[in-house]
């Protein structure tokens, strides 16, 4: 705590000379993503576009405020999202960084926004060590966590039956943190993991790792990757005929593109967590109808192109009732804090101390080809985690934060 | 780790042909190129993107089958390669390599940049064709038909490739050509076209592999870009312009992969690498490379 007052007390010194307390009613936006790679149908184009609705439905306009928004592609590179982000605070006076997909990325831009004091929501990074180990006061993560995916898929997968699991895990912070949290699940619903093997980010053929899995005889294998990755696994399953033997996939981190991407005929059946589905209710349907006329390629929002236009309504409201921008990163997430967030497409919820959002989890099933009844239907909903089950309990989380 | 079976070694070196089978023809296409018209074709794989997408809306928007994508692509793409020589690279043709190689280079992510624009970056599927689904269980693993499909046909067109290359006349021709054209021409040969034809083949090669790599993968249009670096490493291992170099190192590294996926995953993207840094030390022209 004693960092984060003399930091403030030397940026309050820095930032505010002459006109201190004229009413300042600028912000400015950055969302900072991966624009082309691998995980650029999760967030990518659509993500600039969530936060450009977000900033238009905020009504901040016509309040007098002025909202600028810049984007970059992080390439899912740390050293790029490192970069980028001094830029954006050093040269470009940016309010708040959003998005960052990709945990090496997110934990990177994470101490930079402490370092720079700006806000930084995250939404589509999984690790959940961004509220646990690597907590800060200028970070609030939407949308889903490793805690999530494993607690919805890890439980409900063991409970059915699946207990003993060998993993294909992503080979960097988040494949590790999903494959952690994920064995604490298993484990304590008395189920037991045989092996892993970690793959490379991004590796096309997956037929050597699947051979290890399927000689591990283990009832599941856990896909503790995501995006392009995910999908060349699945559909390499099928062709290996691992999932014709008895075995079972479960994906741990699906998102709506990647089902569309793959087909129903080689998805159907995946259980999966999200937290945000385009179908889910009247206020989701109406926001991804709008979303998806605006977008290129007509794709229905993703959990993490939503989680963006919610965060930056949650953002935008605390300036609002704040009056206006001190440009301290910590201040705002404090007022975030301290106000319940209320959008169409979380529901209800807050922001725990530690920068966790809580609202509630979703286990959704693939569709059979047979059952999707209109474009982009595709998931199932088979049961809803509550919001105070759905992400770590503040007992145990071990953000610094918490202790006083 | 170390407690293998012969059953999953077995498996894994089956599983490194199949891969292997995809860098020996994506770099038998860069040594033809390379061999014959000194280029170094960096948009090398964005056409074998470009394959599998000529595949995709064959079978999607003209309802054109597998069996026939597996000639016509090649064929079109390697049209599109040929118009491309001889508007663009035609104009480099006696400066350095760099020239090439940043033609090429700029082409590539102009290519990849205007697909993903439109494809997003998850990819289109595309189907096994029916006569290949299901597979052979070989006691030690499950083969899938596909595959050995892939093995068998990409081998029998790197042993064709090498066979009209170096023991026909026609290959002889284009030796001499790369040797030395003036001579050549004096010999009443239309250098020029050749030289266009060949680049046209060594494209439709790329787009054969693309093809080819269609119902494996998804047709997404960065597929070329995670894999050409991987195979411009096998070249150079290989030996710059040495065929059967290329053909030998595709296969062999393929496999070498396949064994490191399973003692040491972690490692699985940069043991090509490795390789490459220690066979220059030893031999800078690559294995197969002349001095």
């Amino acid at each position: 705590m004693k960092t984060s007052v003399s930091t403030l007390a030397l940026v309050a010194a820095l930032a505010l000379p002459g006109a201190a307390f004229a009413q300042d009613k600028n912000v400015k936006i950055g969302v900072l993503d991966d624009m082309s790679g691998l995980y650029a149908d999760v967030g990518g184009q659509g993500s600039i576009l969530a936060a450009q609705m977000a900033i238009e439905d905020s009504g901040m306009a016509a309040k007098g405020w002025k909202i600028d928004m810049i984007s970059a592609d992080h390439q899912n590179k740390p050293d790029v999202g490192v970069n980028i982000s001094r830029q954006w605070a050093d040269q470009e006076k940016v309010d708040g960084i959003f998005g960052v997909l990709t945990s090496s990325v997110a934990l990177a831009v994470n101490g930079v926004a402490k370092e720079k004091n700006v806000v930084y929501m995250n939404s589509g990074a999984a690790t959940s060590d961004l509220t646990n180990a690597a907590c800060s006061p200028n970070t609030v993560h939407w949308t889903y966590d490793t805690y999530l995916l494993a607690n919805g898929t890890g439980k409900a997968v063991v409970k059915a039956g699946g207990d003993s699991w060998f993993f294909l895990t992503a080979d960097y912070a988040f494949g590790q943190a999903l494959e952690r949290d994920t064995t604490a699940v298993i484990t304590a619903n008395g189920g037991k993991v045989l092996g892993s093997v970690r793959h490379p980010l991004n590796s096309s053929d997956f037929s050597s790792f699947l051979l290890q899995a399927q000689a591990s005889k283990a009832k599941i294998i856990g896909l503790a990757n995501a995006g392009g990755d995910t999908m060349n696994a699945i559909k390499q399953a099928s062709e290996f005929g691992i999932t014709g033997s008895g075995q079972k996939l479960a994906a741990l981190l699906l998102f709506s593109s990647d089902v569309h991407s793959l087909g129903l005929k080689m998805t159907q059946g995946l259980q999966f967590t999200e937290t945000f589905y385009w179908d889910l209710n009247d206020g989701t349907r109406a926001f991804s109808k709008r979303f998806s006329d605006r977008m290129k390629n007509k794709n229905e929002p993703t959990m993490v192109q939503a989680g963006i236009y919610a965060s930056i309504i949650h953002y935008l409201k605390a300036l609002d009732a704040m009056g206006s921008n001190p440009h301290d990163g910590v201040k705002v997430v404090d007022k975030m804090k301290s106000m319940p967030t209320d959008d169409p497409l979380f529901g209800k919820g807050e922001i725990q101390p530690n920068g966790r959002t809580i609202h509630p989890g979703y286990l959704f099933e693939v569709k059979k080809p047979e059952e999707s009844k209109y474009p982009w239907d595709y998931y199932k909903l088979i049961a809803t985690i509550p919001a105070n089950e759905a992400f770590t309990p503040l007992a145990q989380s071990t953000c610094p934060l918490l202790k006083k | 780790m170390f407690n293998i079976s012969t059953q999953a070694l077995f498996a894994q070196l089956l599983v490194g042909l199949i891969n292997g089978s995809f860098y020996a023809l994506l770099s038998l296409g860069l040594a033809v190129i390379f061999g014959m018209l000194n280029i170094i074709n960096f948009a090398h794989g964005a056409v074998y993107m470009m394959g599998a997408f000529c595949a995709y809306f064959l079978l999607n928007v003209f309802d054109i089958n597998y069996w026939v994508a597996l000639i016509l692509a090649p064929l079109l793409i390697g049209g599109l390669g040929m118009a491309l020589e001889r508007t663009m690279l035609q104009r480099l043709a006696g400066l350095d390599h760099l020239y090439g190689l940043l033609l090429t280079f700029g082409l590539a992510l102009i290519i990849q940049g205007v697909f993903q624009n439109y494809f997003g970056s998850s990819g289109l599927p595309y189907a096994i064709p029916q006569q290949l689904t299901g597979g052979q269980n070989l006691g030690f693993m499950f083969l899938p038909n596909y595959r050995a499909w892939v093995v068998v046909f990409s081998l029998t067109v790197c042993l064709a490739t090498w066979f009209a290359i170096e023991k026909t006349k026609l290959g002889a021709y284009l030796r001499a050509a790369t040797e030395n054209p003036a001579l050549v021409r004096a010999f009443g040969v239309n250098v020029p076209r050749m030289i266009t034809l060949t680049y046209g083949f060594g494209v439709g090669l790329a787009a054969l592999a693309g093809v080819l790599s269609a119902p494996i993968n998804q047709v997404r249009p960065l597929m070329g870009a995670d894999l050409i670096i991987v195979v411009f490493a096998v070249v150079v291992i290989g030996g710059m312009g040495s065929i059967m170099g290329s053909i030998v190192t595709g296969f062999a590294l393929g496999i070498l992969e396949g064994l490191t996926k399973y003692f040491y995953p972690e490692a699985s993207n940069t043991v090509v690498f490795v390789i490459m840094a220690l066979v220059l030390m030893v031999k800078p022209n690559g294995l197969f490379g002349r001095a």
